[in-house]
């Protein structure tokens, strides 16, 4: 092999499939089958994980932390509620995309704001935007309905020909489908040039810059598709139950997020996948046994990651998550916290 | 000879601190010029002017006879002018294959293609295999970056910089802190640069000025004390003082 094929090669070894890829997949996709009492949680866990993968498309490969990623999940919810409500778009793929493309255009103006500083200046930023529109959301009740929210939302069937029923199976995989979709694009835009770009500029701004890369730029773009997604995941919120109240730009929505992929690990796309799922076993369990304070249990749990964590449990506790990984993303997976603060 | 790189009357401050004083350069077309001072004379500061990394307080910068005082750093690049860092600028969690990659894509303006895979342009590859050939990383193309030995790391430092293919290239201690098993590769090299590239070089090591360039400026707190062919400096008894000292030069 000439060292030119043999460079090509290697360049496309993490955009290749691999077996473990599709074996995650299929067993998502089994879980509709296998669990027909639990849709409403697993679509649940869908939404969690596209919204996480939203945010590490922006922690995970370009270094942005944010601790506001719930403005555009709540932008997504509230356009697909009022699109319904209103009867301006029926369809609800096509309100999901219209939904989606709100945020994103909050995403894009906002951008220039969160690029301008470094991390500390970016989490402030990033809430204070959240928090914004919550107030504004609050102040505008005509148009929101306020503290009560959107009331009333029905949902015409999705391409016209399925509705949603109320077990939640339409939603599951209307879901599923939106989720998959997704990542596919995802993973296609991480493995190109430009997702290349942004692991560099996480990894140095100062030498991307001194390669040519124009790093403003590159920011922006997956800024603003991070809010699309992040719309979505929202938009997604709003259509299968059928409510959006304020509580979607809540700041413990941006912050639960940050646990997930915390937990679930950034930079490799699945791990706002793997977060979700265990995130809410997690609260299952704690809220199980200790009804009251569980919590208490999710914060210790975090405190134990993000300070022993770093270093030793992603050997040992996370031994089993970066085995996974390991076979789903075909590379030494490090399951780690924003690099910027350790 | 046309100037390939040019300061006019440079001026940089931090502060009450005057780092850069009306410093004029010119450096000529295929030159092996070489920018050399003790330390704390500025040298870096300059060579963060010329890159567009710092905005000097007045003076301008030109590339080829234009105007690049105002440009952001990554369309310097993109016009020809490219550097390496004192203290190596890579990326720990990328391999020399993306970094090398990564360079070469931008310059050939495919940097910010999202939906081609990385590695499916075989001009690209070409060049990515020639770059790491040349600079002996083709054994550990897929290695992260920070597991690297520290010699081969300053050989990527360098190729990076080469990847964008310079028509001025700026060389900010290339041998600094390579163990003396590894020097060889490094100088060899450097010294292969083809000739066409004008090379700016900071370095502290005389021996390596002395052998390499054609002509030195002698930067002593921020202002040009002196320039001339290497033989000349070598003998400047200003020289000698200020920056020489007691170290003996052997031209």
């Amino acid at each position: 092999m000439s060292a030119s094929s043999d460079v090509g090669y290697h360049a496309q070894r993490q955009a290749r499939w691999h077996y473990g890829e599709a074996a995650f997949w299929l067993v998502v996709l089994a879980c509709g089958f296998l669990f027909p009492t639990r849709y409403l949680i697993m679509t649940d866990i869908l939404r969690l994980a596209l919204f996480a993968m939203s945010l590490d498309l922006i922690l995970g490969y370009a270094g942005i932390v944010s601790l506001g990623h719930a403005a555009f999940f709540g932008v997504g919810a509230y356009a697909a509620g009022l699109l319904a409500l209103h009867g301006i778009v029926n369809e609800p793929v096509l309100a999901l995309v219209v939904a989606g493309l709100a945020a994103m255009v909050l995403g894009f103006a906002t951008s220039f704001l969160v690029i301008r500083g470094v991390d500390l200046t970016r989490l402030m930023v990033t809430l204070g935007i959240a928090l914004l529109l919550e107030a504004l959301a609050e102040r505008f009740s005509n148009i929101t309905g306020g503290t009560d929210g959107l009331q009333g939302i029905e949902m015409q069937p999705i391409l016209g020909e399925i509705p949603f029923d109320m077990f939640g199976k339409a939603g599951f995989f209307y879901s599923l489908a939106v989720l998959f979709v997704l990542f596919l694009f995802a993973r296609r835009v991480v493995h190109s040039p430009f997702g290349l770009s942004l692991r560099a500029i996480k990894n140095n701004p100062l030498r991307a810059a001194a390669i040519g890369i124009p790093v403003n730029r590159r920011l922006i773009a997956i800024y603003t598709l991070a809010a699309f997604y992040a719309g979505i995941a929202g938009a997604l919120f709003t259509q299968t139950t059928a409510i959006a109240s304020l509580d979607v730009f809540a700041f413990e929505r941006s912050a639960d997020l940050m646990l997930v992929l915390v937990i679930g690990g950034t930079g490799y796309l699945y791990g706002g996948l793997i977060g979700a799922v265990l995130f809410r076993l997690l609260q299952e369990v704690f809220s199980t046994i200790t009804p009251q304070y569980w919590q208490f249990w999710i914060g210790l749990v975090l405190v134990v990651i993000v300070l022993v964590g770093r270093q030793r449990l992603h050997r040992w506790m996370l031994y089993v998550p970066n085995l996974i990984i390991k076979q789903v993303a075909g590379r030494k997976a490090v399951v780690a916290v924003p690099e910027s603060d350790s | 000879m046309t100037i390939a790189l040019e300061t006019q009357n440079l001026e940089k401050q931090f502060g009450g601190l005057r780092v850069t004083r009306d410093l004029s350069l010119k450096i000529e077309q295929g030159a092996r010029h070489a920018l050399i001072g003790p330390n704390g004379a500025g040298k870096t500061t300059v060579i963060n002017q010329l890159t567009g990394v710092l905005k000097p307080n007045s003076g301008r910068i030109l590339l080829e006879g234009q105007d690049i005082t105002d440009l952001p750093v990554h369309k310097r690049v993109l016009r020809g002018l490219s550097r390496t860092f004192q203290i190596n600028q890579l990326y720990p969690d990328l391999t020399p294959l993306e970094t090398i990659g990564l360079a070469v894509s931008e310059r050939l303006g495919h940097g910010g293609d999202w939906w081609r895979r990385m590695g499916t342009r075989s001009d690209v590859n070409g060049e990515i295999a020639d770059l790491l050939t040349r600079f002996h990383l083709l054994d550990v193309m897929n290695e992260q970056t920070v597991t690297l030995p520290y010699g081969k790391q300053r050989l990527l430092e360098i190729a990076v910089a080469i990847a964008a293919k310079p028509r001025v290239l700026l060389l900010d201690e290339p041998a600094a802190g390579v163990p003396e098993s590894e020097r060889h590769d490094i100088l060899a090299v450097v010294g292969s640069l083809p000739r066409d590239v004008t090379v700016l070089l900071i370095e502290h090591d005389m021996d390596l000025v002395f052998s390499f360039a054609d002509r030195i400026s002698v930067l002593v707190s921020g202002a040009l004390l002196t320039e001339g062919p290497p033989e000349q400096v070598a003998r400047d008894p200003q020289v000698k003082a200020v920056y020489l000292g007691e170290e003996a030069v052997n031209v």
